[in-house]
């Protein structure tokens, strides 16, 4: 780098006018940066404080805080919109219940296949991330006659909707799992467990698990996230959770279903923080290098048929 | 690599085999091995049949089934009626106009980002929100613009009370095609944001410094060195964005609830009225149609990557 910065040509005249530009490109960008910042902040922030301001709106132009109180109010919300508490209970059921599905089916396969059944990585992964190119529009299209059958076998409440939740979060839960085991050598301390009279489930429970648990925790925060923001499939087959219910009581209350909107995207903000904080400090630099679990560096790598370097640094790019 | 890492699996249950008896035990012992190992994931490839693969066989098939279950063409052919193409046409268009919307603003966004120092606040910040904004979708996205450009939303009133300019003197347009446009460039920029920054990343600062000892200048640098090098990575993230958006349907349901303005809301139609007589299996027709675009979008985008992870990956 010194070299090139130095360059050939004789220093005594090119250095300081390099000097110059670097230091008017900085200015340059400086400027551009709070820019391109605050315009993007203000479309941004502005639907978020239309909401409060819609939200706490009173007779005669004053504020008001009646519909946060409501809001709060458990007893006297389920009286007064029946649907909304019958909607949060549900997603709440929903919630729990595919965070359990999810983590259940997942870890244990995720970690089986690493372990003993090498060859069938790339299908799993496969039709962990094939839910990516099928929307959800799509899905529900297919489910319905699935559902039949599920509404025979276990009646039709709406915390069946797990299973189709399930599927969803999928490839979301899928790289924070795999991140996170790709970050530890899974090989290694597993035979060492078993070489110590570990069986199975004490290498799964006891040695593997521990170990990821902060991906693991993020698989969960995002499948709470995503649960909670799912509308498509629960309102196309009649069932109800927080957003079918939010949609519902637009039509004849708007400042309640606002206010709902905004606590729920608050509740979500605060969920992703959460987990983009746990995913900002923590490095893990046992094995696996540079690596990070982040909301953002998962993302990035959700292409499907990418090919997958191991054990380069580099790797979260590609 | 699998033979390395099969072999390595296995010592742990069969001991160095002595004689050739022992050997073909150990054979033996290692496929029944195999096959119990793969009892380990027979619940999750069942749960993924049932939930996941039956249902897209479910489209793909009742695409092609008549009323009374026979192999047709009817339903793809039904596909050409006018509103339905009308639909595609402004599906596509929907996704395209806010895909490239999206990705323009939200490179600069990022290019913004990439100027500040590594691990700074403002890019800790705004990548995080970023995240949190890319997934905020749905209904709740649809009501924060009611309340912010609807009839009676904040910003709609202030332009009324305070300078007199009534934004829908021309009919009201947040429920027609320019609102979704609105709406969706709100989700579309910070997805580009989290896709597009991992690339700017990967630009070195050398490369600048060698095109400044060669004597080039700021532009000479942007358009042939970062800008060749930038091309793919921004076309896949502009591809995936349009599959974003092109998949999308909370949010049109919840804004649009009268009209089939977009495929997604024909195929709410299609499922929610009454079945038009021979049109049963048209809903899947046009499923299957969303899932060729998204397939082809999918596998472009695919291809990009790879292109891209030659430079900066």
């Amino acid at each position: 780098m010194a070299g090139l910065t130095l360059g050939e040509t004789p220093p005594s005249n090119s250095r300081p006018r390099r000097q110059r530009l670097s230091a008017r490109r900085a200015r340059r960008q400086r400027a551009f940066r709070w820019a391109a910042v605050t315009v993007l902040a203000v479309f941004f922030l502005l639907p978020l404080l239309a909401m409060l301001e819609f939200t706490t709106r009173g007779a005669g132009g004053k504020r008001s805080f009646d519909t946060w109180r409501l809001l709060v109010d458990w007893g006297r919300l389920s009286e007064t919109y029946p649907a909304l508490s019958a909607g949060i209970i549900d997603s709440a059921g929903q919630v729990v219940l595919t965070v359990l599905l999810t983590l259940v089916l997942l870890v244990p396969t995720v970690i089986w296949v690493r372990l003993r059944l090498p060859r069938l990585r790339r299908l799993v992964e496969f039709v962990c991330l094939l839910p990516l190119t099928i929307p959800a529009i799509v899905l529900v299209v297919g489910l319905a006659p699935v559902y039949a059958w599920v509404v025979y076998f276990l009646g039709g409440s709406s915390v069946t909707l797990t299973f189709a939740y399930t599927i969803l979060v999928l490839p979301y839960a899928y790289r924070a799992i795999d991140a996170g085991l790709s970050a530890i050598d899974v090989r290694t301390l597993a035979e060492a467990a078993r070489s110590l009279g570990a069986g199975w489930g004490t290498v799964m429970w006891r040695v593997i698990l521990p170990n990821i648990r902060s991906a693991v925790m993020s698989a969960a925060f995002l499948t709470v996230a995503l649960v909670l923001g799912e509308f498509t499939i629960a309102s196309l087959l009649n069932r109800s959770n927080v957003q079918v219910a939010i949609n519902f009581l637009g039509k004849s209350s708007a400042t309640m279903s606002v206010a709902v909107s905004l606590a729920a995207l608050v509740l979500a903000f605060v969920l992703l923080f959460l987990l983009s904080l746990v995913g900002g400090r923590r490095r893990l630099s046992l094995v696996g290098g540079r690596r990070r679990f982040s909301l953002v560096g998962r993302r990035r790598r959700f292409s499907l048929v990418g090919r997958r370097r191991r054990g380069t640094p580099k790797e979260n790019n590609s | 690599m699998p033979t390395v890492a099969q072999r390595s699996a296995e010592p742990a249950s069969n001991p160095a085999p002595a004689g050739r008896g022992r050997l073909s035990r150990g054979a033996v012992n290692r496929s029944i091995a195999r096959s119990s190992s793969l009892l380990g994931v027979v619940p999750f490839f069942a749960f993924v049949t049932v939930f996941l693969a039956i249902p897209t066989l479910v489209v793909a098939i009742g695409a092609f089934a008549g009323d009374d279950g026979r192999p047709t063409l009817a339903n793809l052919a039904a596909l050409a009626n006018g509103y339905i193409i009308d639909a595609f046409v402004r599906s596509i268009l929907l996704s395209a106009v806010t895909a490239v919307i999206g990705a323009v603003l939200g490179a600069l966004l990022a290019y913004a980002l990439v100027t500040a120092k590594e691990g700074g606040l403002l890019r800790r910040v705004v990548t995080a929100a970023s995240g949190v904004l890319a997934q905020f979708g749905g209904v709740t996205l649809a009501f924060a613009f009611m309340a912010t450009i609807g009839l009676s939303g904040f910003v709609t009133v202030f332009l009324r009370d305070n300078l007199g300019i009534d934004i829908y003197s021309g009919g009201v347009w947040l429920f027609e095609m320019p609102g979704l446009v609105l709406v969706y460039t709100y989700f579309q920029v910070p997805l580009m944001v989290i896709v597009f920054l991992p690339a700017l990343d990967g630009i070195r600062p050398q490369w600048r410094e060698a095109t400044e000892s060669l004597g080039g200048s700021t532009w000479q640098y942007w358009r042939r060195v970062a800008g060749p090098l930038l091309a793919p990575a921004f076309l896949g993230s502009t591809l995936l964005l349009f599959a974003n958006a092109f998949s999308a349907y909370a949010t049109a349901a919840a804004l649009v609830s009268q009209g089939n303005l977009i495929v997604p809301l024909q195929i709410r139609t299609a499922l929610t009225s009454d079945v038009v007589l021979g049109q049963q299996n048209l809903g899947k027709a046009m499923a299957l149609g969303m899932v060729v675009v998204v397939a082809v979008v999918m596998g472009l985008y695919a291809l990009l990557q790879r292109r891209t992870a030659r430079w900066l990956g």
